[in-house]
């Protein structure tokens, strides 16, 4: 796979580091030379000099031919601009990472579905932290997919039922189940949900609601 | 959205005629180029930041237009003009002409005063049928 990254900081350092590691072939555009020299001398000819918001630098990275392009600079506004580019150069799948939580709805709406918040990713951890009976996000896919981690709660309606008779909503899948000693597993239709499993699911936003009235139960007149 | 020469131009320009006008410029101080008899609103802070914008009056804006020093941030602007506050009229100003070819749509107009100044110079120089 072809992974272009536009910023050369922690993020786009480490991530390439980690992706040719897997044999990927990277390349990052980033903008200070002092930072590409860095990381030339960590990493070779994986790193070019160039503003990543430049149709020109951009095309000379061969954008056109990359399998992803992931923009992880620490401006909104700049990894907009790459992922728009990337797209109408058609690149394949686009990543972008958003610095500001509130510009997600933006990137969303521009069609750019798959976005990385550290913010969020870090609220989300605190929520893992908090004893709270909720779903928490863990990564948006493209398509208005989403998979979330829950914890099912003692009076949940699902614990001590099999996987296929507890009523989901559609095209969610109860991905892998974490029981209380931490071992993990693969549901199959027969595989029997406990009280205290925490469960990872894919479903549509949309089915956010559902799938906690499903999972949790009702939350009304819970604190009775 | 920016203050600069032809924000403050544009916003004079406006107010002048009748129309109600809101100038947004991270920096206070860039409101000094708005003539004394301006009568519009002058609103301090980031223009891509939606709270900012709605302090602006955003959700009832006819048009935008953004003119800051920076070609992103502009553009970034103007998308959240277009997509999450459904202005009727976004203009955005991108010196980059390629990019500004690239983005430029029907409910997100933009314009390259890098182009169009070539442009007319060499028509100065009597050299039009140059430009490409």
């Amino acid at each position: 796979m072809y992974v272009l990254i536009g910023g050369g900081g922690k993020v786009g350092y480490y991530l390439a580091e980690e992706l040719i590691r897997a044999n990927h072939e990277v390349l990052i555009v980033e903008q200070d030379p002092s930072r590409v020299r860095i990381i030339n001398d960590e990493i070779e000819d994986a790193v070019i000099e160039g503003d990543c918001c430049e149709v020109a630098t951009l095309d000379r990275a061969g954008i056109a031919r990359a399998d992803l392009v992931i923009a992880v600079t620490g401006d909104d506004e700049d990894n907009l601009v790459s992922c728009m580019i990337a797209r109408r150069r058609g690149a394949g799948r686009i990543i972008a990472r958003i610095n500001d939580p509130r510009n997600e709805e933006l990137f969303k709406r521009l069609g750019f579905e798959t976005t990385i918040s550290a913010t969020q990713a870090i609220l989300a951890q605190i929520e893992v932290e908090l004893p709270v009976t909720d779903m928490v996000p863990l990564l948006q896919l493209q398509s208005g997919l989403e998979v979330v981690e829950m914890r099912l709660p003692v009076n949940s309606p699902a614990a001590g039922r099999a996987v296929r008779n507890i009523l989901l909503p559609p095209e969610s899948l109860i991905t892998l189940i974490v029981d209380e000693r931490g071992s993990p597993r693969i549901p199959d239709g027969n595989t029997v949900v406990n009280a205290g499993d925490a469960l990872v699911l894919v479903t549509r936003r949309e089915g956010v609601e559902s799938l906690k009235e499903a999972l949790i139960g009702s939350t009304h007149g819970m604190d009775t | 959205m920016g203050c600069g020469r032809v924000g403050a131009r544009m916003a004079a320009h406006m107010a002048g005629n009748g129309h109600t006008v809101t100038v947004i410029d991270l920096d206070p101080r860039a409101f000094r180029r708005l003539p004394t008899d301006y009568e519009g609103t002058k609103v301090t802070g980031n223009a891509i930041n939606s709270k900012v914008l709605e302090r602006a009056g955003i959700e009832s804006a006819d048009a935008f237009v953004a003119v800051t020093q920076g070609d992103n941030r502009n553009y970034m602007a103007s998308q959240i003009a277009k997509e999450l506050y459904r202005v009727p009229q976004v203009l955005c100003r991108i010196y980059d002409p390629i990019r500004q070819e690239m983005f430029d749509e029907p409910a997100l107009r933009t314009f390259s005063p890098t182009s169009v100044g070539a442009e007319i110079m060499l028509g100065m120089l009597g050299l039009t049928e140059d430009v490409d």
